[in-house]
């Protein structure tokens, strides 16, 4: 009942906060000579984003910088030892490794398939109703998803009834059942379709956006000349594609390293499937923050690159303004 | 085919009606791979809900010993049971009030915000403007992992670590980079004379944000809110990292951990699945519209 009390007044309140915060923090601002009220008015209106943004996030990321030197306790500096820890620990290099798989299969397949079911589908009659089944797994949690295909790998030893679909259908063509979670040639294969299956949709979305901005003028040219259709796809889709195609392979690579929901749900990390982000919150889990703080600086460091390109792509947006 | 017209000229109609008809129909041939290529996807796509919507209506011995498809003949066997063994499970009911609980004020509180944010840097110069926008750029791509355990420490510090409100907090702080970012460039681009003529008329900036610029702004703030809504409602980690164990732990949590300690007879399980997904599934079949374009204006203008 407490809880009903605080949800409606914070749903209520906080807009009535703010709005009083914004009409009598104006009057106050209005009586304050010009030269300082251009001075005060933007930090005023900005302060709470600033606020949030500053005790969220930017102390926070600068205070794991400082806790990656420090003991677990948080009581003496121990240099460079979490990270030697990380580098050389079996565990931790196996969830180096699957990272870097997710981070190369996850992206290169998904983009890759939005981009190829974008431009298939744009050839056809029933394109929308093709859409929506395709984006249907995007709004979908991870934890949904994943208990969707723990039905799909479900494993029964050899000679009895498969009930998982895939290894039914292995049934229906003579093979043997494979046990895909557990077996680690399969599964880390499967965890990174499952990524898949989830983010398909939405790269293609996006992806099929663009694709309906390329003239038809263009494209019925180069039927004119001969060209076939995939020469076409080869030739003109894909480059004039190009631009979008990097900003959503970028938006991959930062999933695939972020990637912690259906690892954790569907294996908890057990038989070789750690990646980065379940070692650090089982780190965090058992209280070695040090360590913990460490894994998640190497995370972050991998997406330095993209940080930055990402404010340089901001910055040309910018000048075109 | 200019041979066959000429010689055949006075049955024109109905040699061309056949040609034309065999015409289409060598095409459609043409293009069978395409529609193969086309269905195959959309199964492997829709496929795997399905069955499990589908074992969410079987007896959970069912679906030890038969696969869902069994059921698509008769005798079809559907119960409501796993929803009743579900929804009996300890923490269940609660988690799902939660959810609700923790979703709401969230959207609402990190909207605000940003939004208020958002339209000083669309409209207000400042010194030191330019540098606060793209550390919000940079901040955007972030992982939350780098800021788990800082956060978790300062909760502890304040009492709030497994109360809602940490993470309403939580959500808002994590949520705004990227919403006060879209909001900027939205509001940004709002044509200046609307608000050079209502300064003209003497409306301070507090009227002008909420006469012109929040009323402007609806379409963004309404992809952006059911964006957000969404993002909280299928988190997993924030919750799992500051409420735990908490009695305030939303459906998702709850869900994971009974995944995680039931080795077998979890298959009741996908009556939880069906129930946490069918809000999002809902926003997505009747809001599409909105959430095609929140889609489409965040990542490719971003």
């Amino acid at each position: 009942m407490e809880q009903f009390i605080t949800a409606i007044a914070a749903v209520i309140f906080v807009p009535l906060v703010l709005l009083g915060y914004i009409i009598l923090g104006e009057r106050v601002v209005e009586r304050l000579p010009e030269r300082l009220q251009i001075w005060i008015r933007p930090y005023f209106w900005a302060l709470p984003a600033i606020g949030f943004a500053t005790i969220f996030m930017v102390y926070p990321l600068l205070r794991t910088v400082v806790l990656s030197f420090r003991n677990n306790a948080d009581t003496t500096w121990v240099g460079l030892n979490n990270y030697v820890y990380f580098f050389t620990f079996p565990d931790t290099l196996t969830s180096l490794r699957n990272s870097l798989l997710w981070l190369i299969f996850y992206t290169s397949i998904s983009v890759a398939l939005g981009l190829i079911i974008a431009i298939l589908l744009d050839r056809v009659r029933y394109e929308s109703l093709a859409k929506i089944a395709i984006f249907l797994p995007v709004p979908i949690s991870a934890v949904a998803a994943s208990i969707i295909w723990k039905f799909m790998f479900d494993y029964q030893p050899p000679g009895t009834t498969q009930t998982g679909t895939l290894n039914a259908l292995l049934g229906l063509a003579g093979q043997q059942p494979v046990a895909w979670l557990v077996n680690s040639t399969t599964n880390n294969a499967a965890l990174i379709f499952v990524g898949i299956w989830s983010i398909t949709g939405f790269c293609m979305v996006i992806i099929s956006a663009s694709l309906k901005a390329i003239s038809t003028e263009v494209l019925e040219a180069a039927r004119m000349d001969g060209a076939n259709e995939f020469r076409i796809v080869q030739l003109i889709v894909t480059p004039l594609l190009w631009p979008t195609i990097t900003v959503v392979g970028t938006t991959m690579i930062i999933n695939a390293l972020k990637t912690f929901d259906i690892v954790y749900v569907l294996t908890a990390g057990a038989y070789d499937t750690d990646v980065i982000a379940t070692q650090m919150f089982n780190q965090l889990a058992n209280a070695h923050y040090g360590r913990a703080a460490a894994v998640g600086v190497v995370l972050f460091v991998a997406i330095v690159p993209l940080l930055v390109v990402n404010i340089r792509r901001f910055q040309q947006q910018e000048e075109q303004r | 085919m200019s041979g066959v017209q000429v010689t055949t000229r006075r049955e024109t109609a109905p040699v061309t009606a056949a040609g034309t008809a065999l015409d289409r129909w060598g095409r459609a041939l043409q293009r069978l791979p395409l529609h193969l290529v086309i269905v195959i996807f959309i199964a492997i796509w829709i496929v795997p809900t399905i069955g499990m919507i589908i074992n969410s209506f079987r007896a959970v011995g069912d679906m030890g010993t038969a696969g869902w498809w069994t059921t698509l003949f008769p005798p079809h066997g559907f119960t409501f049971a796993s929803y009743q063994q579900v929804l009996n499970t300890e923490n269940v009911a609660t988690s799902i009030v939660n959810s609700v609980l923790i979703t709401l004020p969230a959207t609402v509180i990190q909207l605000a915000i940003a939004t208020m944010g958002a339209y000083a840097f669309a409209w207000m110069n400042f010194p030191g403007k330019n540098i606060f926008f793209i550390v919000i750029v940079g901040l955007m791509v972030v992982p939350i992992q780098m800021t788990l355990i800082p956060v978790l420490q300062f909760f502890r510090a304040t009492g709030l670590n497994g109360t809602i409100v940490a993470v309403w907090l939580a959500h808002s702080g994590y949520g705004l980079p990227f919403e006060v970012f879209l909001l900027r460039n939205y509001l940004g681009g709002l044509p200046r004379e609307i608000f050079e003529s209502a300064e003209v008329d003497g409306a301070g900036h507090a009227v002008r944000f909420l006469r012109i610029a929040v009323p402007m702004t609806v379409p963004a703030i309404a992809s952006l809110t059911i964006f957000v809504f969404l993002g909280v409602w299928n988190d997993l980690l924030v919750a799992l990292t500051y409420l735990g164990t908490s009695p305030n732990r939303p459906f998702t949590v709850v869900i994971t951990q009974l995944v995680t300690s039931l080795g077998g007879g979890w298959q009741f399980l996908t009556a939880a699945a069906v129930l946490q997904m069918a809000l999002p599934l809902a926003v997505f079949i009747f809001l599409q519209r909105y959430f095609v374009r929140g889609i489409t204006s965040g990542s490719v203008k971003g």
